[in-house]
């Protein structure tokens, strides 16, 4: 069989296991950093172990490495399958994952030893920001090559949520990164003040609503139907559901900078436009979930199907709690407390992992020619680690976090603070305590997978399946 | 023009862009074309068959 009959699974095949691998090492960290803030003396005083200098590796390890990695695994499947065509560029895409890779070990390098430029989910500094550039470039060229080559008359809906979030990470990096270099492992931006924090987090609320939701969307609109084994709820509704989210999302960003120096009318607007992204995001989960609709007893029985409509329940959950954690006076309680963290952690680990879990226990088996994955009831264990996880950890920070605001805005009679800032940092103890279980039991889950892939895979012959000749 | 009729004119024409987005994708005349699209991720079903169990063989 010569090359260009098959479908070009071997970049898939890798990415799929870098995403656990990744996942494992991110959520390590993440787990270490949580025990830090319950147990202090384990950063043992050594500078490259310190909650400041690990937060930002766990940051980028889960979302760039891990959720990226799936990212870059599922729109190569998913874009060949759609379009029935080979990966556009075979050359180009063993560059995308050994970029991408090299991208990834650089930062495990760097932000240990306290190189940053300081900017949130943007820490990397300009020698990586580079190569990131060069990477995505040719991770752009792949995926709408091989859309241009494509045999069927239709992009599938999913391609077009893929193809928003590479263009869009693309604009959104090469802005945010503009800086003037004066050393090898130091720059400056070249944006001045509230200038910088403005661009700062119209990058940061872009890279949560396209990096983790437009392309995960990508995966979903794929997955789900296939999993479920019947199209989409309303491929009408994923129309508008498209449009309407990646016109809404731009705009979002300035929640992050309610009472700060922005001026407040922007502030308005970001407060504006993250209550209106609650009904393209609730039109989503619905046509997501909705496609179950008469296949309902198929949960029962399979657990990754439950991985894939549970995250979607979290994305429901979380794209609630976002929107009114975005009004202003709400915010003025919850932020800077843990009640954030305890957001992002209910769409990072509840929505971002479990679809991308789902989906690549969906590839696994497809990828190296296994009728199923190794064992059914380890994914099930899998599934109930991974939620207990995630509920444990996000009402442990709720609870903490509006603990944290009360105790904070506390004043008593004669205008003083109620309690000192030491006061709320131990009243957080026991939820931090509570946070790690939460965040350790989901990891446990991780090794679980690695375990069940290893054995599924192990003795496989890797296939590439050849091309549909449907059209 | 001032900044706020802009502004205004703005609004109505998102505001015409996201109705005109509805009617077009609930248009009778796109309901095949958007069948046939939805059905795509099952288009080669039989290919998945045929690449199950190559390594499943005694």
């Amino acid at each position: 069989m010569n090359a260009q009959a098959t479908y070009n699974y071997k970049v898939v095949r890798q990415f799929t296991v870098m995403t656990i691998v990744w996942g494992i090492v991110g959520m390590l960290v993440g787990v270490l950093i949580a025990a830090e803030l319950v147990w202090p003396q384990l950063s043992m005083n050594l500078p490259w172990l310190q909650f400041g200098r690990l937060r930002p590796l766990h940051t980028n390890a889960v979302i760039f490495a891990f959720g990226g990695s799936a990212l870059f695994a599922t729109s190569y499947y998913v874009v060949q399958r759609t379009c029935q065509t080979r990966l556009f560029g075979d050359k180009l895409a063993a560059f995308t994952f050994w970029g991408w890779t090299t991208v990834i070990v650089l930062a495990a390098i760097t932000l240990p030893l306290g190189i940053t430029t300081s900017k949130e989910y943007a820490e990397l500094e300009w020698p990586i920001d580079l190569l990131i550039t060069v990477v995505w470039v040719a991770y752009a060229i792949v995926f709408f090559g091989t859309i241009v080559k494509r045999r069927v008359k239709h992009i599938y809906v999913a391609n077009w949520f893929y193809g928003a979030f590479i263009l869009t990470v693309a604009v959104l990096h090469i802005v945010n990164s503009a800086e003037l270099p004066v050393s090898m492992t130091k720059s400056y931006s070249v944006y001045p003040g509230a200038i910088d924090a403005m661009v700062q987090w119209w990058y940061g609320h872009n890279a949560v609503g396209f990096f983790l939701t437009a392309g995960f969307l990508g995966m979903m609109y794929y997955f789900v139907p296939k999993q479920a084994g019947r199209p989409v709820y309303s491929y009408r509704l994923s129309v508008v559901h498209f449009w309407a989210l990646i016109s809404t999302y731009m705009w979002a960003g300035p929640h992050h900078l309610h009472y700060t120096a922005l001026p407040a009318w922007a502030q308005s607007l970001g407060m504006v436009f993250s209550l209106i992204l609650l009904a393209p995001s609730w039109g989503g989960m619905i046509n997501g979930i909705m496609t179950l609709s008469g296949a309902w007893h198929k949960l029962r029985t399979d657990p990754i199907l439950k991985f894939l409509i549970v995250s979607l329940s979290f994305y429901g959950m979380s794209t609630f709690e976002g929107p009114m954690m975005s009004i202003k006076t709400v915010n003025a309680l919850s932020h800077y407390t843990d009640w954030t963290i305890g957001h992002v952690h209910s769409g990072a680990l509840g929505w971002v992992a479990m679809v991308s879990i789902g989906a690549v226990y969906f590839l696994i088996p497809r990828l190296f020619g296994r009728e199923q994955m190794y064992s059914i009831r380890l994914i099930d264990w899998h599934f109930w680690m991974s939620t207990i996880g995630v509920v444990l950890y996000i009402v442990a920070m709720w609870i903490a976090g509006v603990m944290q605001g009360l105790m904070w805005r506390a004043v008593n009679d004669d205008g003083t603070l109620t309690y000192s800032f030491v006061e709320s940092v131990q009243a957080m103890h026991p939820f931090y305590f509570v946070r790690f279980l939460g965040g350790a039991l989901f990891l446990v889950g991780m090794l679980l997978m690695a375990y069940n892939v290893l054995k599924t895979v192990s003795g496989a012959r890797p296939v590439d399946a050849p091309i549909a000749q449907t059209a | 023009m001032d900044i706020s009729t802009l502004r205004g004119i703005f609004t109505a024409l998102a505001l015409i862009a996201f109705i005109g987005v509805w009617i077009w994708a609930w248009s009778g005349k796109r309901k095949r074309a958007f069948d046939e699209a939805a059905n795509l991720p099952f288009a080669d079903d039989q290919l998945d068959a045929d690449s199950k169990e190559a390594n499943d063989e005694p």
